[in-house]
């Protein structure tokens, strides 16, 4: 008998759940209120994080079947493999790179130390005198709205219904307006959203900015991040700042990044924006002199230990959590979907599950 | 005045910003999207970001710039 499954969210990671469920045969809803989340707000890097071996595990995965996408993925989505740079200011941090490319090639993650020359050679738009940087030639950008709606598209059998959700109850879910659907697989893969269907979810919203320039083609070419970015991503008080550029295909720089907790205030905050352009504006100077079309602000569903609730609810069988993936959403979306499909039909998963599993909270923090 | 609008003379009024020049040479076009569509100044305010034109060699928006005799407006990009 075929399985009912129904994905709540349609961003990244409920589009990659449904496309993976309907790969598997299954007949697959997807609900989705239309606000919009993570995946429209977020820079769309494709990135390998190694802040702890859990989250290097399914990025590296994730990134694998990014690269097996590749080729079916339509122009509008923008994939381009500009890999990554992360640079080093002074020697102190050049010697977290090399510690960042040991681990990085214990998982099997090429990249490659460039000093100081090759570095001002690679991106001449970069103040002079830094001490170089790692490179992660793997690492990619997409334009992840546009990858979200193509493999809702491509996938059979998966049928997309505006509606916003009401109350989730195990595999029964109710929509505003009292209609009440039923499947064998309910997935809630709506990031911050699924707070308010389920409280006591171990989900606090992490607030960032990002601005966007007008066409410069031609001045920077890789995804530019400062090494000491991981720490400030992983704050989990104050505001923090961080330099992270990415080059559009259109020439446009895609500059970020910053957080802030404990905030759903929409507006952008000037204050926060003004840190974070200095920050940019430390590494790129000539930054100052380019033009700004739009700026804007999203929200990262963050879970206490940073890595996303990934299984079965422990207390509602048959709900399923896609949830949390906090930044790395678009990177780990197509990973994410092949572990947590693993689980629900019993197949073993290619990377252990167990950190993701949504039961590791403290009692009543998960559910 | 004369102003160079993609290399073509045009005489324009002075005073007048380089948005009010496009439309005062026939096209307000000001660029086009990524999609190749054209695109022209909408709130006249400097908030839409539709007029940013390549303007003395510079990113410009057209309805907060003034027309200068010589200037070379680009629609390009």
């Amino acid at each position: 008998m075929t399985t009912q499954a129904i994905v709540i969210g349609a961003g990244i990671v409920g589009a990659a759940c449904a496309a993976a469920l309907a790969q598997r045969g299954a007949k697959v809803l997807v609900l989705d209120d239309g606000r919009g989340g993570a995946t429209g707000a977020g820079m769309g890097h494709l990135v390998a994080m190694d802040d702890n071996p859990a989250e290097l595990a399914l990025t590296h995965y994730s990134l694998g079947l990014w690269q097996g996408l590749r080729a079916q993925l339509p122009e509008r989505c923008a994939y381009r493999g500009c890999g990554t740079l992360w640079l080093a200011a002074d020697e102190q941090e050049m010697a977290l790179a090399m510690g960042k490319q040991a681990l990085l090639a214990e998982q099997g993650v090429a990249s490659e130390a460039l000093g100081t020359q090759r570095l001002a050679q690679l991106e001449p738009m970069l103040r002079a005198g830094l001490a170089g940087a790692l490179k992660v030639p793997g690492d990619a950008i997409v334009y992840a709205p546009a990858a979200a709606a193509w493999l809702l598209q491509q996938a059979a059998g998966v049928t997309l219904r505006p509606a916003t959700v009401q109350a989730v109850q195990g595999r029964q879910v109710t929509l505003q307006g009292g209609e009440r659907l039923a499947a064998d697989i309910v997935v809630l893969a709506n990031g911050f959203g699924a707070k308010a269907l389920l409280p006591a979810l171990a989900l606090r919203p992490k607030k960032g900015h990002l601005l966007i320039t007008d066409r410069y083609p031609g001045r920077v070419s890789h995804q530019l991040v400062e090494l000491g970015y991981a720490a400030s991503a992983h704050h989990s008080e104050g505001t923090s700042v961080a330099f992270n550029v990415q080059a559009r295909p259109t020439g446009q720089l895609l500059v970020g990044s910053s957080r802030q907790f404990d905030t759903l205030e929409t507006r952008v905050e000037p204050a926060v924006l003004a840190r974070m352009l200095a920050r940019a504006v430390a590494y790129l100077p000539a930054l100052a002199g380019l033009n700004a079309i739009r700026a804007w602000t999203g929200f990262r569903a963050a879970t206490p230990d940073g890595l996303p609730m990934l299984g079965e609810h422990p207390e509602q069988p048959g709900l399923w959590l896609a949830l949390g993936h906090e930044g790395l959403g678009v990177t780990t979306a197509p990973g994410s979907a092949q572990l947590l499909c693993a689980l629900m039909f019993g197949n073993a998963p290619l990377i252990d599950a167990r950190p993701y599993a949504p039961g590791r909270f403290a009692e009543g923090q998960a559910a | 005045m004369i102003i160079y609008l993609d290399q073509h003379a045009v005489e324009v009024p002075g005073g007048i910003t380089v948005a009010a020049a496009l439309a005062y040479a026939g096209s307000s076009a000001s660029r086009r999207s990524c999609t190749g569509q054209h695109r022209a100044p909408f709130c006249g305010m400097g908030v839409c970001q539709e007029c940013r034109m390549q303007i003395d060699g510079q990113r410009r928006l057209a309805c907060q710039t003034l027309c200068r005799p010589g200037m070379q407006v680009e629609r390009s990009g």
